[in-house]
């Protein structure tokens, strides 16, 4: 036997030993939660913007959100991959198959439904909450601070969406990503879902599941997280 | 709990710089015994089979602690594995698709050819072999008997080596598959044995693929490829060409001239020779000869007489 083949044996044994394993679930957490922060650092201020001014085009603005929300995640796969290849504007960076690609990519579909939540959560807040905190003098930043602590567990739900979308997703980092590991096992860029889906191919289902069962668990992990921190900050 | 969330952001900030400092280091520890190639990374696009079968692990392995460099492997399919290389994001590929090969060799992307290896395709089946192709002599035949049972085939249908041949053979056979029995997947190859085992269905595949996948499906071999005396037409030669920096001017053509010269040399070959799954060998080398075939070297059929192309 191989030592290819045995430590595919073994993988199926001790999925959570092995480092193919644990660095798939590594190169899936950068990568969402990078391309999540700072989307979410885009997106706030955009929420904040659109919601509480009334600038022209207002409609059309959010419309363009919630088109965001639903676009096709290989659709943004392929957009990327033309930006990136040494053809496209990117070209000279070489980020094709890089995990900055993948941010890249995550990012776009995270922003969209990051923004949409959070401008619900931002408009939610209540006028007169608004107007007490201009009212005692507060500044624009303040009067901003006030309403992102008040729609903070909106915030955290929308970053929690965002995430949720980014982890899961498969199309775009596939197209963008290459689903690389090294030949010692080691992943580049293949993360949770396209080693899913390779596994799959392959027909080994037992270690498809696991990487199945990890992906669930995370992110049941960090919804239960942003609940508690919500609770926390009620009671406190 | 806002202290705990700083301490949070702190911890994250403080990976993302200990994760490019790494990253850095990685890039630049060319001490002075290393090849001057040392740290660089090689993208090689190839195709569904090389990777799925495994076979690529083995053989990259001493090649990247040989220089010091990472193989950056990426399974397409031979179409996509040649389309990526002719956008310049590829520096070496490895197909199996002779005519696919020959037009990308003749548009300049691809350049110093060299046969690497080879196995062979097999048509394989349902054990109860609804449309009763086993042991046919002739792959066309067997193609043939299928379409006029329309017993169930599952195809690639991804402009891949194996759908390429697969294509061939309909023509030879002269038929155009249509038809509810005709499923055109998109998949690769081990995904497409895996469909055609649940639907009980006929497909073509790589010997090494299948070989690699036997134990997880009860699919069967009915028409054998000429390693087990089939007909030549099943034959599957593999081939390895580098992108052609006059083309491309960002390709590691260095290193994808030290690969394709290490895949080739005797070392390399005797790991393709070596290499089992479930017992059995899945690839033929074919680099080396004391007699070389010229032909490896240029598009099919081309020689200096008719070197009007």
């Amino acid at each position: 036997m191989t030592p290819g083949l045995a430590s595919l044996a073994l993988l199926a044994e001790f999925p959570f030993e092995s480092v193919y394993v644990r660095s798939i679930i590594f190169v899936s957490l950068y990568v969402s939660i990078i391309a999540v922060v700072l989307s979410t650092l885009v997106s706030v201020p955009i929420a904040l913007v659109v919601g509480f001014t009334d600038i022209p085009g207002k409609r059309f603005i959010k419309s363009v959100i919630n088109t965001g929300m639903g676009f096709p995640s290989v659709v943004v796969g392929l957009l990327v991959l033309f930006a990136v290849s040494n053809q496209g504007p990117l070209g000279p960076l070489e980020l094709v198959f890089t995990k900055e690609a993948m941010i890249m990519s995550q990012f776009v579909l995270a922003t969209p439904a990051i923004t949409a939540v959070s401008l619900a959560a931002v408009t939610s807040v209540e006028e007169n909450v608004r107007d007490a905190a201009r009212s005692l003098g507060g500044t624009r930043l303040d009067v901003a601070l006030v309403v992102i602590k008040e729609a903070r567990y909106g915030i955290a739900t929308a970053i929690l969406a965002g995430f949720g979308r980014a982890i899961s997703e498969v199309g775009s980092v596939l197209i963008v990503g290459g689903n690389i590991a090294g030949s010692e096992g080691v992943s580049k860029t293949r993360t949770l879902t396209t080693a899913i889906q390779l596994e799959a191919r392959q027909g080994r289902y037992e270690t498809a599941m696991v990487l199945g069962g990890v992906l669930v668990a995370i992110v049941l992990l960090v919804n239960a997280i942003v609940v508690r921190l919500g609770d926390d900050k009620v009671m406190g | 709990m806002p202290i705990q969330r700083r301490r949070f952001i702190t911890a994250l900030g403080t990976g993302a710089v200990a994760g490019l400092a790494g990253c850095a280091q990685l890039g630049g520890s060319e001490n002075d015994d290393a090849p001057g190639v040392a740290g660089e990374t090689l993208t090689l696009t190839t195709t569904t089979s090389t990777d799925d079968t495994g076979l690529l692990d083995e053989l990259n392995a001493p090649f990247e602690e040989m220089y010091g460099v990472t193989v950056d492997t990426v399974a397409q399919g031979t179409g996509a594995a040649l389309q990526t290389a002719r956008d310049g994001d590829s520096d070496v590929v490895m197909v199996h698709a002779r005519s696919l090969e020959d037009e990308f060799m003749r548009d300049g992307i691809g350049v110093n050819r060299r046969d690497l290896m080879f196995n062979d395709f097999v048509i394989v089946g349902p054990e109860s072999d609804p449309a009763g192709i086993e042991g046919m002599s002739s792959a066309t035949e067997a193609f043939a008997t299928i379409a006029e049972s329309e017993s169930t085939f599952v195809s690639r249908g991804d402009n891949s080596g194996t759908h390429t041949k697969e294509l061939i053979i309909w023509e030879e056979a002269g038929v155009d598959p249509a038809g509810d029995w005709y499923r055109e997947t998109g998949q690769g190859m081990g995904q497409v044995l895996n469909i055609a085992n649940e639907q009980s269905g006929y497909t073509l595949s790589d010997r090494g693929t299948y070989l690699s996948q036997r134990s997880e499906i009860d699919l069967t071999i009915l028409v054998q490829g000429p390693i087990e005396d089939g007909p030549e037409i099943l034959a599957n030669p593999y081939g390895v060409i580098a992108v052609n920096p006059a083309v491309h001017d960002n390709v590691n053509y260095d290193l994808a001239m030290a690969y394709i010269g290490y895949i080739t040399s005797p070392e390399g070959q005797e790991i393709i020779d070596s290499y089992e799954a479930n017992g059995e060998q899945l690839f033929f080398p074919r680099a080396l000869s004391e007699d070389p075939d010229f032909q490896q070297y240029v598009p099919e059929g081309w020689s200096s007489d008719s070197a009007e192309n």
